[in-house]
């Protein structure tokens, strides 16, 4: 069973991304990526860059309508996506628990739709 | 499959169904749902192994086993519905894994009791929290959406969307049919006490027994309390809460008068109270005071053994009342239990010391009608004809039970 983790961050922890903050945070980081290997249940993700250099693009009437920035306008953002094999929710829950946005931000645990992803791709995924 | 083939009328027979499915249905609904993690699934095949068993035992003589057969039935309804692929939304592996898990479903004969599972993927964090007692009832006890919605006074149809939506996250989103790791059991647990405390608060408020199933809820929390208790014999809560229902249902009988007006506790009559209860939630009580970790059901168990000391000729001993509602008020502060405190401060050193109680706690009643009850009784008593009308008035607005109405009208006196 595979589960996102979506990860939620303020604005101020985009900024301490900066190489020049302090990297306790991408200390922490590192440590967690590294369970996640160590246990045999990475799938796969990537950290996203700061929402300002989003951009969200509509198809209306044909029409493209760009839109500057992210999807929804609110405090918190998509920070990253991190795709994890477990066999439970109970056992993604435990994992986000673990997770360092966790404790300043938030994670959201969602199943991903593997019977779509069969149909859409019309392959069975082979985890 | 045996079946004895004695002659039994049709009469017999359906009240050996009904039997078997109110014994047997939350056991049979956990053995297969925490198999498939499909809740909805396991309620179709057992509701369909129950309809082949009102055709085939009448004709066949009732098995010598009734919940074997209804679970090899159920089973293979359910396997049926996987190898004919009726369940679209699963991908391939995870149906896989399901029949495996289903064809090494056990011995019927040894059932395991998996209700424990069940009720914790009930009051699971992941559920919403005002979902967990109407899954409890649904699939622990196989009550339907129409008595679900009447009892916990909501509309049937809202409550039938819920609960398919919060069985599906069950299954899709494979919330775990594991116990808890011991760490997480305190806390686990207190969602499942919770849920089951409310169906018992649900059936509390409507004193009235009109509607009968309202009623038999009281009775199905204490069923499954009974059920937790004997899972889980050695944690005090548990013991504490089927102590305190206990002790609330001992005592059914003497809230209302023959012509159904409201008692209230100071006024029932001891000898109406179900003794044989109050002996069970004292044993109960007992038991849970030997295991040394205090809880709010305990505490709350405790006020009501005091109170149930009536029974037995003794005076009720306020002092040691005091004394609880401190205590539960530092445990699991609430609002319930602030009023509670107050009026039973008021019973021990006066209606002035209880009326300082709850101005301490007015700024979050505003819309609790306890509060407004204890206080206009405290107002009348010292006298302030003026605040305790006000308060009244209050009190009866927020009663939505016409009984209490009616007796509230009557003390505050006709204007």
């Amino acid at each position: 069973m595979l589960y996102a983790l979506m990860i939620y961050e303020r604005p101020s922890d985009f900024e301490r991304r900066d190489p020049a903050a302090a990297d306790s945070v991408i200390g922490a980081w590192r440590s967690y990526f590294r369970a996640v290997s160590d246990a045999g249940i990475y799938v796969g993700g990537n950290a996203l860059d700061i929402p300002d250099n989003a951009t969200t693009v509509r198809l209306r009437d044909d029409k493209r309508q760009i839109q500057d920035g992210p999807y929804a306008n609110t405090k918190e953002q998509l920070g990253g996506v991190m795709v994890l094999e477990l066999p439970s929710l109970d056992e993604a829950l435990e994992w986000a628990a673990g997770c360092p946005a966790a404790s300043y931000g938030a994670v959201e645990v969602r199943p991903v739709s593997t019977s779509t992803d069969e149909r859409v791709t019309g392959e069975r995924q082979q985890w | 499959m045996s079946a004895s083939l004695v002659n039994v009328s049709n009469g017999e027979i359906h009240r050996a169904i009904e039997e078997v499915a109110r014994e047997s249905y939350g056991r049979l609904i956990a053995v297969l749902a925490s198999r498939t993690r499909d809740v909805a699934g396991a309620e179709d095949a057992l509701a369909d192994a129950l309809v082949a068993a009102l055709v085939t035992w009448p004709r066949d003589g009732v098995p010598k086993s009734p919940q074997g057969w209804l679970l090899t039935a159920a089973r293979n309804r359910l396997l049926d519905r996987i190898r004919h692929q009726q369940v679209h939304d699963l991908s391939a592996p995870t149906l896989a894994f399901m029949m495996r898990e289903l064809e090494e479903t056990p011995d019927p004969e040894t059932l395991p009791d998996e209700r424990l599972k069940l009720l914790f993927v009930c009051a699971h964090p992941a559920i919403d929290p005002d979902m967990h007692t109407p899954l409890m009832l649904q699939t622990v006890l196989g009550l339907d959406a129409v008595a679900i919605g009447r009892a916990l006074l909501v509309p049937p149809k809202t409550i039938g969307q819920r609960l398919v939506r919060a069985k599906n996250k069950i299954r899709k989103a494979r919330i775990s049919f594991e116990l808890p790791s011991a760490k997480q059991i305190p806390e686990r647990l207190e969602a499942v006490l919770n849920a089951i405390y409310a169906a018992y608060g649900n059936s509390w408020e409507d004193a009235t027994g009109a509607d009968h199933r309202i009623a038999e809820l009281g009775q199905e929390a204490i069923w499954l309390a009974r059920v937790l208790r004997d899972q889980i014999p050695e944690n005090a809560e548990v013991r504490g809460l089927l102590a305190l229902m206990l002790h609330c249902e001992a005592r059914r009988p003497a809230r209302r008068s023959a012509d159904g007006r409201y008692v209230p506790l100071s006024e029932q009559d001891p000898r109406e109270w179900q003794i044989s209860l109050i002996h069970e939630a004292e044993r109960e009580l007992a038991a849970a005071a030997q295991m040394r970790t205090l809880g709010r059901f305990q505490i709350e168990a405790a006020i009501q053994s005091v109170h149930a000391e009536r029974a037995h000729g003794g005076s009720t001993n306020w002092l040691a009342i005091v004394a609880f509602y401190d205590q539960l008020l530092r445990v699991a502060p609430s609002i319930g239990a602030a009023v509670a405190r107050a009026a039973a401060h008021a019973q021990l050193q006066g209606p002035r010391a209880g009326l300082m109680l709850l101005d301490e706690i007015a700024a979050e009643t505003s819309s609790y009608q306890p509060y407004w009850a204890v206080r206009a009784h405290l107002m009348q008593q010292l006298g302030r004809v003026e605040d305790a009308a006000e308060a009244f008035d209050r009190a009866i607005e927020l009663s939505g039970d016409v009984a209490v109405r009616n007796f509230l009208i009557g003390r505050r006196g006709r204007r």
